[in-house]
């Protein structure tokens, strides 16, 4: 369960104040697949990163399962990533040098499970995204959307509970982004969060619920099973 | 995360960028290998210095007259209220409990001549014992006669040098060799041995302390030499022999006592700095190489921008990052250590087999001081990098093009 208040985030670029966001107030229940859409710089990647915990907001209050991270110090925030947060990203993130098995391992790694737990999980994720056959290729030796469901299977291995992706199909042909965001989908049919921040109204449409930014606020939010269109403003 | 994982992680990263990783690798290496091999050299030469007092013979007091308070040399020509006369080189032998041989020594050089040849020769006047208080040996013939301690005939034992160049092939035993305006019969050659502290004792004529003392018009001895039943009564006989020459000196206290320790501790101590001289030298490549490892890790750092920012995102702690870098700057440097390791010891054993007799050795403590300061080399010039990357923010990591 993820409850934004009154979420603000500044930037100072050079002397000058940016606000990036003004004011989020959002909430989205645990299963619930979330599109965030926007033109570039409306503040949606920064959303993402904040609900990610890779980036603290300037002021509000951001309660995840419950518990109050806006103010986490960098320690605790470390865990809320490793155990809560899958994060899957337009540019793959996979580290060159490793197979795509080891790059599902990596999470495990600096969560300290052992070699042995690592492999069994890391081959369950990775026949969970279609890849078993994959597994000791290095990323250069696979297809964009090959990488990016390595990524998935990375993002997941640890049982996260929320799933954030930032335009995870903005490096990748049509085909292959839809087979992605099927993957996606299917973990969010399994009862995982899922929120993915596009520009893609295609994509931004499937998502049961969505969420226009503009300027760091939220201007529309909408329901495909309600009546859609209320513009929100906050 | 286990120290395996951490180490497996680190050096794939290495292997990486190969060449960028040796070369900094070769840097250590150098470093090590100099301060091995200049530690080594320091510690050669000191070993050089012991095995050359060892052949003075252990377990031994050398006692001059004069007294000098620093240890170390005492002059050669040195006035003393007293002379150290045969009658006290008697005494001791006599009074000492702990003395197993004294050999009085009288020095002087004199003129050598056989035959047509002729060469200025060092002569050395003393007892049968000096032999094996010196651990010389005799070649051919005999040594000084016994009883030789206040008299003893006109009889020489010339050292192999001397025999080589005043008699070539001719039999020297039984041949007049004159010195200075005496002629004295050949007894004896004392095998060859070398110099020893920078006196050839193969070039010198022996005979008897008494007349030698006559010869050239010498009052005191020039040294005596006593030779101490073991190690452990060093510092008793001293003390004895001191006390004894003392009360036949009218409680003068006018003589040196050296031992071969107080000699050799002067040297070892110089030479001990020498070698830190060296070391310390050597050390400076160290830390070029350590700075050349800084500079690899934040090549690195800085080109693994956004693999830094994702290890963030999946939860990988500022500790762990930290943990990557550090690790690989160990990896490199302890592998740096070790190149240098084997290198070092390598070319210590080919100069072994070119110059045999100068031991070159590599102490044990170098070594393992070697290896240690290449992994803090790695560690403290890695720290650094590693801040750096364990600080960066990940959100503007993932976001570097």
């Amino acid at each position: 369960m993820i409850e934004l208040s009154g979420i603000s985030r500044d930037f100072e670029v050079g002397s000058k104040p940016v606000h990036a966001l003004r004011g989020i107030t959002l909430s989205v229940a645990d299963g619930e697949y979330l599109s965030i859409m926007g033109p570039s710089g409306s503040g949606k990647s920064t959303l993402l990163n904040i609900i990610g915990c890779l980036d603290r907001p300037s002021s509000g209050s951001y309660r995840l399962d419950g518990r109050e991270v806006a103010r986490l110090g960098e320690r605790d925030l470390t865990l809320v990533r490793r155990h809560k947060i899958g994060f899957i990203f337009q540019a793959f993130h996979l580290v060159p040098r490793l197979t795509a098995a080891e790059n599902v391992e990596l999470p495990m790694v600096f969560a300290g499970i052992d070699r042995a737990e690592r492999a069994r999980r890391a081959e369950q994720v990775l026949s969970g995204v279609g890849l078993s056959e994959r597994a000791d290729h290095r990323p250069e030796q696979l297809s964009g959307g090959e990488r990016q469901r390595v990524a998935i299977a990375r993002a997941v291995v640890l049982g996260p509970s929320v799933l954030l992706a930032d335009e995870p199909t903005g490096n990748l042909d049509r085909q292959s982004g839809r087979e992605v965001l099927a993957v996606l989908e299917g973990m969010n049919a399994n009862g995982l969060t899922l929120v993915v921040v596009t520009h893609d109204p295609d994509i931004g449409g499937r998502a049961r619920r969505l969420v226009r930014l503009a300027d760091g606020e939220i201007v529309e939010e909408r329901s495909s099973l309600g009546a859609a269109g209320a513009a929100v403003s906050s | 995360m286990t120290a395996h994982d951490l180490t497996s992680f680190s050096a794939r990263a290495l292997r990486g960028h190969r060449l960028r990783s040796s070369l900094s690798l070769v840097g250590v290496a150098i470093g090590v290998t100099s301060v091995i091999l200049l530690t080594s050299l320091g510690e050669g030469a000191r070993l050089y210095v012991v095995g050359e007092f060892t052949t003075l013979g252990t377990n031994l007091l050398i006692i001059m007259p004069g007294k000098i308070e620093t240890t170390g040399f005492a002059p050669v020509f040195g006035g003393a209220p007293h002379d150290l006369t045969l009658d006290d080189a008697e005494a001791v032998l006599r009074r000492v409990r702990q003395a197993r041989r004294v050999a009085p020594v009288a020095l002087g050089s004199a003129k050598a001549r056989f035959g047509e040849r002729a060469r200025d020769v060092t002569v050395i006047g003393t007892t049968p014992d000096y032999l094996p208080i010196r651990q010389m040996h005799i070649q051919v013939g005999r040594y000084l006669p016994s009883g030789t301690f206040g008299q003893g005939g006109r009889v020489c034992v010339i050292g192999p040098k001397i025999h080589e160049e005043l008699f070539g092939a001719t039999n020297p035993l039984g041949e007049m060799l004159r010195l200075g305006d005496e002629r004295y019969r050949v007894i004896g050659v004392t095998a060859p041995r070398g110099t020893s502290l920078g006196m050839n004792v193969d070039e010198f004529v022996t005979i008897p302390v008494a007349q030698a003392m006559r010869m050239f018009d010498q009052r005191s001895l020039f040294r005596l030499l006593v030779d101490v039943n073991n190690r452990d009564e060093m510092d008793a006989a001293k003390a004895a022999a001191v006390k004894v020459l003392v009360e036949r000196h009218d409680n003068v206290d006018d003589v040196t006592v050296l031992t071969q320790d107080s000699v050799l501790s002067t040297f070892t101590r110089i030479l001990a700095i020498l070698t830190a001289v060296l070391a310390g030298i050597a050390a400076i490549s160290l830390t070029v190489a350590g700075v050349g490892i800084m500079n690899v890790m934040l090549v690195s750092v800085s080109e693994r921008t956004r693999e830094i920012g994702l290890l963030k995102a999946i939860g990988a702690s500022r500790r762990q990052v930290m943990a990557v870098f550090l690790v690989e700057a160990a990896i490199l440097s302890t592998a740096g250590g070790l190149v240098g390791l084997a290198t070092a010891l390598a070319i210590a054993r080919l100069a072994g087999a070119l110059y045999p007799t100068f031991p070159i050795e590599a102490p044990r403590w170098a070594i393992v001081a070697a290896i240690l300061v290449s992994i803090s080399v790695g560690m403290i010039f890695g720290a650094l990098p590693a801040r750096r990357a364990s600080r960066l923010d990940p959100v503007a990591a993932l976001a570097r093009r």
